[in-house]
This record gives structure tokens, C-alpha cells and sequence, in this order.
């Protein structure tokens, strides 16, 4: 008897022969054990690139933004291009976890938790860069809106600096929430099967305290839902006002109205690259291709392939829209600083635009959607296209302003500046690694949510019964009560 | 405070459940819960509970989100400190959607997970009572609340022919840490029995 039911047309979600057990097992597996050499060698790799980004950060404080290469006309160089980047990474979490639940791709199941997580981790990055662009961090809380003896003196609302603020806070907590709503089951999981004292103990701590009655799974599933409606736009907007800060200035290139949408496909594109990286490396080391199918990955390639497309329409169209505006500065900046190879900066250009926008066209071959080996390369690649894309968005545009007395000569980026953004790898893989040792890496009650329609064994079954004449149906399970 | 004592019947199939939770509701047995492993959809509905609200919650939430950003900012840039900014007024709506948009969606999304972890009694350090440990791995565990006049025994083995693989008898103290439901959740007058 099935209460819930699949077409056969569909891959399964979850190969292997897996019970609700299994599930149990195979996730908290990593969990349970010692973690590997591999995990102590990447930790420990993690933890150093961490400490060099902190050293370079305390340089910066110290002796001010001059550290980095910054000049009077390039003022956002390296430090704005990762702030951008992260946060551009941390879009495909959120759209995994909640537009793709709004939409019910089953799919997203195997995948949302540990998206979820890169989010959380790559918003924290992001976080990092405006605030040490400030200089005086210490005074970092100036942005706050609260009553002050300078006044009180308040932030510009009307700015998007600020919205930036209010976007990437909200951001950073309502993802948190998300995230956390959604570890208390599997959290509780873990509780329950701990073998230790002390597990037992933290375990119960980060359950809360969940039972798995009926009327708080009700509860939590108006909870998850609204959180994903909420996420929803709160997603889009996040990117959309990333984008002010540039579409709001009088720079050219900077000023088009193309920037909300552009902005937010090239985050998604970004960060689907970024999941794909960490979850062909998660799959492999804890051993869970069965709920990390191909078809997870190769739906992420569908992604892949729609947003580098749309953000290859947005190249083409700023730089039509370079010739047709006949504005002088504009068309220097598409058409000179940019589409020139041999301009200072056109090998920058040109770099986003081969991994951007050609070279995911590969995706379109099923074959090579569907080979490992291919997905990962390309999801380096892609997110070293974005990159580029941020980079020559800020530079070319920042490099040669109105006044040509102020052309800036060329810029490159410091070893510090560099380090910083090497520092902020090291604080997302260190805390991608210790979520994947001590976390669920993967929604434990979800999974088992979509085990019977979607499981490959079940959907065997079902698939047995369908091609069955009526008569043995009736004899197989006339009695079955 | 005095024990309260429980039939607690386990299942390990949610299609054998269905039936079950019908079957134990017309025979006029009260449900105290049921502890799954995951959402299981239409349980809440087989046993009758009330829809949860904690939608409109969030509405509250978002709309007071709403207002407090409107209001602040229009109190500090029309009446505390107007400043000139280029010109432009004063009141200036359009410039404000964003932190309005974002704190609505703040107030909505933490007032909500809040309100969650209150109704459910959730937080760190807390005790409950758990029936049966494998209720968050594999098994969907039934607890039925004993009055006088139930026969436990009859209970275990009314269970057991409904499908039950392991059945137990439990005292726990009566209380919130139990996960009791406030009175308007637990409808038994709605007696649809959706399986």
C-alpha cells in the first residue's frame, strides 16, 4: 500500500535499497566515527589560510586601507570585487532551499542543507570586506541607526550603503533561522542515536529539546514554508541592492537599470558552481552518491547552463546598449576599457567572458552534464569567471574616470589585499569543515519525507505492480488488511 | 506531581498507521500524540488537529516590520534631522522601500522562529519526556493517554492487531515538557478521519 506516488518516468532522489534506518545511518555516519586524514589535512590547510587572513587583516587595521593598492580613482578594488562575490556565492542556498521548495523540486532534498550552509558561511565573507573597506572598523556601528549624543546623528536611509546594511543582516539572520528550523529534527537524530555521554548531551542542546510530535512537525512545515516565501524575494533583493550600490552611482558602466536582474542570475550562477565544488567533494569523502545522485547534479547543471546564459545576454546588452546610448563615456568604457583585448584591463574582460558564457555551453550535451569530472572543472572555472565579472565591473569602470588627470595607473592588488581574500577561504572552509563533521550534512527527516515516492527500490516496487494484470494485483493484496 | 500513564504503540510503516490512528480514535481512545520521524502529511488531520496559525503570526510580525521602518525613518528624516540629500524631498517613500522591504521580512522571520520555539516549547536546556528513542529515526510512536477506565492491557492488544511492532505501557508527569497541547488544539469533536 502507497499513500504517496511518483511517476516511474522520474529518476529516483535516492538509489540503493535504503529503509528509514539506512537513511539514519548513512547520514550520521560521518558523524559517528573519527574523521579521516583527508579532513584533518584540509582542516588544518583551512585553519592556516585563516590565520594569514588575519594577520593581513591586522595590517590593514593598523595601517590603514593604504595596504592594499587603493588609490583616489580605483577605491574598490579587490576588497569590493569578493564582498560581491561572496555574496553572489551565497545565492544558490537560498535558492535551493527555499524557491526551489516553493516550486517542490524534490530534488532539492539531497542538497539544501549543505547549501544552506555555504550560504551562511559565504555571507559571513562577504560581511567582512565592506566592513575593514571602512578603515576605522571601530567605528563600524556608525551604520546603525540608534539614538546617539552626536545628535543624534543618523545613517542616510536613502543611501544604498546602507541598504546594503539592512540587506545583507537580514540576509545573514533570516538564512540562519532557516537553516537552524530545519537541524532540529536531524539534530534530534543524532541525539537519540548518540552512543556517548557527552554527545548525548551536546546533541540535546542543539535539538532543543525536539520530540517529533505531530503537531510541531505541522508547525514546522507552516514554519518552513513561510521562512521559504519569506526568503524568496528577500533573496532577490539582496543582490538586487548589491547592484544599487553600483546601478545608483553616475559611473559609467555602473549606471543601467540591466544591473537588478543581471546581478541576481550571476549569483545564482556563481553560487550553483560553488555547490556544485563542495558537493562532489562531499558525496566522495562521507560516501553519499546515493543521495547525491547524478541527477542532482545534473539538474545543477541546467541551472548552470540558464544563468550563464542570461548573464551572457547581459554582457551582449550593455554592450549594445554602449553603441546605441552614443554616450561618449559609455561607449569608452564597454567598447575601450572592456571589450578591447588590448586595453589594460580587456584580458579581464575577455577571461569572464570565456568562462562565463561560452564555456558553460558545454552543458548542453546530457553526456557531459552528466560526467563528474566535467561538473567540477567547470564549476572552478565558472566561479573564477564570476569573479572576473565583479573585477571588471569595478576596475575598468573605476580605472579611467571624467577627469584623465586623475587616471589611475595600473592597479594590482597587494599581498595583503590578496591575503585578505585568502583569509576569508580559510574561514569558510574551516567552518565548512567542521559543519561537515558535525552536522547532518544532509536533511535526515527530509530525505525520508520523499524516501517512498522517490526512493529507487520503492520505486521499483511500484513499478512491479503497475505492469501487474489486475488479477494478480487482486491476489497479491486482497488480503494485505 | 502525579504520573500520568501512557499506552505507547509503535509502528514502523506510516501506511499501517493511517488505518491505526482511525481505528484508535472511533474506539473513542484519546490520542495524547503521535512522534514522528518526519512530517507525515495528513496525520495532523487523521488526528484532528486544529490547522496551526503561526502563518498569521508571521503576518503580525511582517507588518509590524513594515511599520516600524516607515515610521522611524519618517520620523528621523521628516521631524528629528531633515536633511537636504541633493535637493530631494524630505519624504522621500520610494528610497526607503528597501530597509523597509528588509525589515519586514527580519521581523516576520524572527518573530515567527520565535513563536515556533515558544508553542513547541523549544530551547536548549530542556527536559522531555521521550517515548521511544528510535521516534526520530524509524518508528512512528503512538502514545495514548490512560484515564480510569482504560484497560491497558486491551489498549496493548487492540494496538498490537492494528499493527503495532512494539507496544509499552509508560508513566510520565503530566506538563508542558510533555509537548500537552492547550485544549482548542485538541479537536476530537472534528471527527473526519482522513487516511
Amino acid at each position: 500500500m502507497h499513500l504517496k506516488y511518483e511517476s516511474q518516468l522520474r529518476e529516483p532522489l535516492v538509489s540503493g535499497n535504503k529503509d528509514y534506518h539506512q537513511v539514519s545511518e548513512d547520514i550520521c555516519r560521518p558523524i559517528e566515527v573519527k574523521p579521516t586524514k583527508l579532513w584533518y589535512v584540509g582542516f588544518f590547510i583551512a585553519i592556516t589560510f585563516l590565520c594569514f587572513g588575519v594577520y593581513c587583516v591586522y595590517r590593514e587595521v593598523t595601517y590603514g586601507i593604504g595596504q592594499w593598492n587603493l588609490n583616489k580613482t580605483i577605491g574598490w578594488g579587490w576588497d569590493i570585487t569578493n564582498f560581491v562575490w561572496w555574496v553572489g556565492i551565497g545565492h544558490a542556498g537560498t535558492l535551493i532551499s527555499a524557491i526551489l521548495l516553493l516550486f517542490r523540486q524534490g530534488w532539492r532534498t539531497g542538497v539544501n542543507r549543505a547549501a544552506e550552509a555555504m550560504t551562511i558561511f559565504a555571507v559571513m565573507c562577504a560581511g567582512q570586506f565592506p566592513v575593514f573597506h571602512m578603515g576605522r572598523v571601530w567605528m563600524a556601528f556608525f551604520v546603525l541607526p540608534y539614538p546617539n549624543t552626536r545628535g543624534p546623528l543618523w545613517p542616510n536611509f536613502n543611501s544604498p550603503l546602507l541598504w546594503d546594511v539592512f540587506a545583507i543582516s537580514t540576509y545573514l539572520t533570516v538564512s540562519l533561522l532557516f537553516w537552524y528550523s530545519g537541524l532540529l529534527p536531524d539534530f534530534a537524530t543524532v541525539r537519540d542515536r548518540a552512543k556517548t555521554k557527552l554527545r548525548k548531551m551536546l546533541y540535546g542542546v542543539a535539538a532543543f529539546g525536539w520530540t517529533g510530535s505531530t503537531k510541531h512537525w505541522q508547525r514546522h512545515e507552516s514554519l518552513s514554508l513561510v521562512l521559504a516565501g519569506l526568503s524568496t524575494p528577500l533573496v532577490l533583493s539582496v543582490h538586487t541592492i548589491v547592484s544599487f550600490d553600483f546601478a545608483t552611482s553616475v559611473i559609467p558602466g555602473w549606471h543601467t537599470t540591466i544591473f537588478p536582474p543581471y546581478f541576481v542570475a550571476g549569483a545564482v550562477f556563481s553560487g550553483f558552481a560553488m555547490v556544485q565544488t563542495l558537493m562532489l567533494m562531499l558525496r566522495k569523502v562521507f560516501l553519499l552518491e546515493d543521495y547525491i545522485t547524478m541527477g542532482h547534479i545534473e539538474a545543477m547543471n541546467k541551472v548552470i547552463v540558464l544563468t550563464g546564459s542570461i548573464v551572457g545576454v547581459a554582457y551582449l546588452t550593455e554592450l549594445f546598449m554602449g553603441w546605441y546610448s552614443q554616450n561618449k563615456f559609455e561607449g569608452y568604457t564597454f567598447w575601450y576599457s572592456r571589450a578591447n583585448l588590448f586595453s589594460p584591463y580587456g584580458w579581464s574582460y575577455w577571461g569572464m567572458m570565456a568562462c562565463n558564457v561560452i564555456s558553460p555551453q558545454i552543458f548542453w550535451f546530457r553526456k557531459l552534464r552528466r560526467n563528474i569530472y566535467v561538473t567540477f572543472f567547470m564549476s572552478i572555472i565558472v566561479n573564477i569567471g564570476m569573479w572576473f565579472e565583479r573585477f571588471v565591473i569595478i576596475v575598468t569602470s573605476l580605472y579611467r574616470d571624467y577627469l584623465p588627470s586623475s587616471w589611475s595607473p595600473y592597479y594590482s592588488p597587494t599581498i595583503w589585499e590578496m591575503g585578505f581574500y585568502l583569509g576569508t577561504f580559510g574561514l569558510f572552509f574551516t567552518c565548512f569543515f567542521l559543519f561537515a563533521k558535525y552536522f547532518p550534512v544532509i536533511a535526515i527527516a527530509e530525505i525520508k519525507a520523499v524516501l517512498k515516492t522517490s526512493g529507487e527500490n520503492f520505486k521499483e516496487t511500484v513499478g512491479k505492480e503497475e505492469e501487474m494484470q489486475p488479477e494478480t494485483f487482486a491476489h497479491e493484496y486482497a488480503h494485505a488488511h | 506531581m502525579a504520573k500520568k500513564k501512557f499506552v505507547v504503540g509503535c509502528f514502523d510503516d506510516e501506511a499501517v498507521l493511517f488505518p491505526a490512528v482511525k481505528k484508535v480514535r472511533t474506539a473513542g481512545y484519546k490520542i495524547h500524540d503521535i512522534y514522528t520521524p518526519f512530517p507525515v502529511h495528513g496525520l495532523d488531520h487523521a488526528m484532528g488537529l486544529r490547522e496551526t496559525s503561526l502563518h498569521t503570526a508571521g503576518f503580525i510580525y511582517g507588518i509590524t516590520g513594515t511599520t516600524t521602518a516607515l515610521s522611524g525613518i519618517g520620523w528621523v528624516f521628516t521631524k528629528d534631522w531633515p536633511v537636504n540629500i541633493g535637493g530631494k524631498p524630505h519624504f522621500d517613500l520610494p528610497a526607503w522601500i528597501p530597509i523597509t522591504f528588509e525589515l519586514t521580512v527580519l521581523f516576520a522571520a524572527v518573530g515567527m522562529v520565535l513563536t515556533f520555539c515558544y508553542l513547541c516549547q523549544l530551547s536548549p536546556f530542556i527536559k522531555k519526556h521521550h517515548f521511544h528513542e528510535r521516534a526520530t529515526d524509524d518508528l512512528f510512536v503512538m502514545v495514548i493517554e490512560c484515564t480510569e477506565k482504560t484497560n491497558s492491557d486491551d489498549l496493548q492488544a487492540f494496538l498490537r492487531t492494528n499493527g503495532a511492532v512494539e507496544v509499552n505501557v509508560q508513566n510520565a508527569e503530566p506538563g508542558w515538557w510533555l509537548g500537552l497541547y492547550g485544549k482548542e488544539d485538541q479537536l476530537i469533536r472534528d471527527t473526519q478521519v482522513v487516511a
